[in-house]
């Protein structure tokens, strides 16, 4: 399968500071990628390299075919992202959410009302459709979340913290629809501090100061280490941090 | 386009389900006008006036009931002695007492030198000097009246005449300024805090990762404000008009296109903030601090800048709105043509491309 994240040498300095260290690494089309590290290791700003929202100090990278250096504004119609805060608007009803989001992203009228019926009998969603979104448990909220980044079928999908906050069943629901979505051939890139959710994923990177420590199936990284549980394997990892939160 | 009208549509929607938004907005300018044109005025009324006459003579009567059937006046009595005008206006029984000197009528028939003495609280001494303007006048025209008939009256040396506001109205005064206040308010202060919402709830990361350009997010916040910059230009100059009876003298045209430029530059000062700021109290702080002080205080609005200490008045000189008022004032109550507040148009045209320019500047940095 094709690689739609391809990533050489990146790296960005602010000033004296390299907050993300000559990483290379590459995410194949459909896979789960999670992307793990512990506060303050470079994750959040490698993503916003991916997203086109900043620009790389060096190296090279293309994601959904795009250069993230020269080619920003393509790269941010093909992919989806979804902050750690559900990044919906509370004022706004769950319909006027997605007719934003879809507006957003160029989606055709016709098209938009279709699918949105669609998704909102898909998350069983129909009777709250007026509701605002202030007043919805945490847990629906970043089910619409996560349904209005892919409303307009990315390639990718950035997930940067998807689950903070809430509770295990919950996560193992969003969890099964990440997995839908994954087998729709959208590529999943996310992050996370839960280990049993790196336990989910694919493939798994690991960064440690601005470098990637580690990179594999979760398999091959337990034996690697010769542990039992990705939470382990992250802890031996993290021990090297220099760097303070 | 598509994109950019349905990003609109959720602003109108933030500000429509924002109640507290609506009112700031809408009714805020509304009762401000209304306030200052009506209830805070700097016209005095019912001036509580006593005399003190040697002689209780017809003509003291008279003069009594005059100054008793003039609105600005209450006549509250007859002093007794010297004394009483003290105790008058120490108690607050009277605000102003008028002392004739003895053989005063006859003096004035004989065209004698008369003093008539006016003593005026001067606790606060804007409202004595106005307070004693007024019962001059009114001393002078009664008694020219009554007294000069078949005399020739005497023609004072200095004439004073009182152009553009003969009523001396303050809200004639008031409007140009409230206008400045009201746009600095809803461009600046409401603009910044609805960008700096986005920034804190994490939509605006959200945002930038689609393909919306950040300049046109930055625009598309912008136009609901414009929009309700315009209403409320709208309703503040009907109410002038109409309401408060501010002539509007100058040219309509230029009236309202030197206020779209001030509306522009306000919004411009408002997206300014909201890149300084991260959080909505902030920026809530610097509007309220750094705008909504030196305007209320320093732009000329209530205080004029002209009898300032001086470095008050060098920094009144880089507020936008001193500008704005000064322009408007000329144009609106002084009726002159465009030519005569040109250098308040350049200025006000200079600050705002200095403020775009440095927020574009800005701006660039924050997306780095």
């Amino acid at each position: 399968m094709a690689d739609v994240i391809c990533v050489n040498g990146l790296t960005k300095r602010f000033g004296d500071f390299v907050a993300v260290n000559n990483i290379t690494f590459s995410v194949k089309e459909g896979e789960i990628f999670g992307f793990l590290g512990a506060n303050g290791a470079g994750k959040t700003t490698a993503m916003r390299m991916l997203c086109g929202l900043s620009f790389p100090s060096e190296g090279t990278g293309t994601v959904a075919g795009f250069d993230i250096a020269k080619q920003s504004e393509k790269i941010k119609k093909h992919i989806g992202y979804m902050s750690q805060k559900f990044s919906l608007y509370e004022d706004l009803t769950v319909m006027e959410n997605i007719q934003l989001y879809a507006g957003i992203y160029g989606v055709e009228k016709e098209t938009m009302k279709r699918e949105s019926t669609a998704l909102l009998k898909k998350l069983d969603f129909e009777n709250k459709k007026d509701t605002l979104v202030s007043s919805l448990p945490l847990g629906w909220k970043q089910k619409l979340a996560f349904s209005a980044a892919i409303f307009h079928h990315p390639k990718i999908v950035f997930l940067d913290e998807p689950t903070g906050g809430v509770d295990p069943a919950t996560r193992r629901q969003f969890w099964e629809m990440i997995y839908e979505t994954a087998a729709n051939g959208i590529t999943i890139f996310v992050t996370t501090h839960y280990m049993d959710e790196a336990e989910y994923c694919n493939r798994v990177s690991i960064m440690v100061d601005g470098k990637i420590e580690a990179l594999n199936t979760p398999k091959n990284l337990k034996e690697q280490f010769h542990v039992d549980s990705m939470s382990k394997v992250f802890d031996q990892l993290a021990r090297r941090a220099k760097r303070g939160e | 386009m598509n994109q950019f009208l349905a990003f609109i549509k959720k602003e109108f929607f933030h500000i429509y389900r924002d109640k507290r938004a609506i009112l700031i907005l809408l009714v805020m300018p509304i009762a401000q006008i209304l306030l200052f044109g009506f209830a805070i005025s700097t016209d005095v009324k019912n001036i509580k006036t006593a005399i003190l006459a040697p002689k209780h003579t017809e003509m003291m009567e008279r003069l009594a009931e005059e100054i008793d059937q003039n609105p600005r006046f209450d006549f509250v009595g007859f002093l007794q002695t010297e004394n009483e005008i003290d105790n008058y206006l120490r108690t607050n029984k009277a605000d102003v007492t008028i002392t004739f000197p003895a053989n005063f009528e006859n003096e004035v028939y004989s065209g004698l030198d008369n003093r008539v003495c006016i003593s005026v609280n001067a606790t606060d001494p804007n409202t004595a000097s106005i307070e004693s303007n007024y019962i001059a006048q009114e001393l002078y025209n009664i008694l020219s009246e009554k007294t000069m008939k078949g005399i020739e009256p005497q023609a004072s040396p200095i004439n004073v005449r009182l152009m553009y506001n003969p009523q001396m109205k303050s809200s004639f005064n008031f409007v140009p300024g409230i206008m400045g206040l009201i746009m600095i308010l809803i461009c600046a202060m409401m603009t910044s805090v609805s960008i700096v919402r986005e920034k804190e709830s994490g939509t605006m990361e959200v945002l930038l990762a689609s393909p919306m350009k950040p300049f046109s997010i930055m625009i598309a916040k912008m136009v609901p404000y414009f929009g309700l910059a315009c209403i409320n230009l709208i309703s503040i100059l009907l109410l002038a008009y109409f309401v408060l009876d501010v002539p509007l003298t100058g040219s309509f045209f230029w009236i309202v296109a030197l206020s779209l430029l001030y509306i522009i530059l306000a919004l411009s000062l408002g997206l300014l903030i909201s890149t300084l700021a991260e959080t909505q109290i902030a920026a809530m702080l610097i509007s309220a601090i750094v705008l909504m002080m030196p305007v209320i205080l320093l732009s000329g609005m209530i205080f004029p800048s002209e009898s300032m200490p001086p470095i008050l008045e060098y920094i009144s000189k880089i507020i936008p709105t001193r500008w704005y008022i000064s322009a408007m004032r000329k144009l609106m109550i002084q009726g002159v043509s465009i030519e005569y507040v040109l250098k308040e148009v350049y200025i006000l045209l200079g600050m705002t491309a200095f403020i775009i320019a440095i927020t574009i500047k800005k701006f660039k940095i924050r997306l780095e």
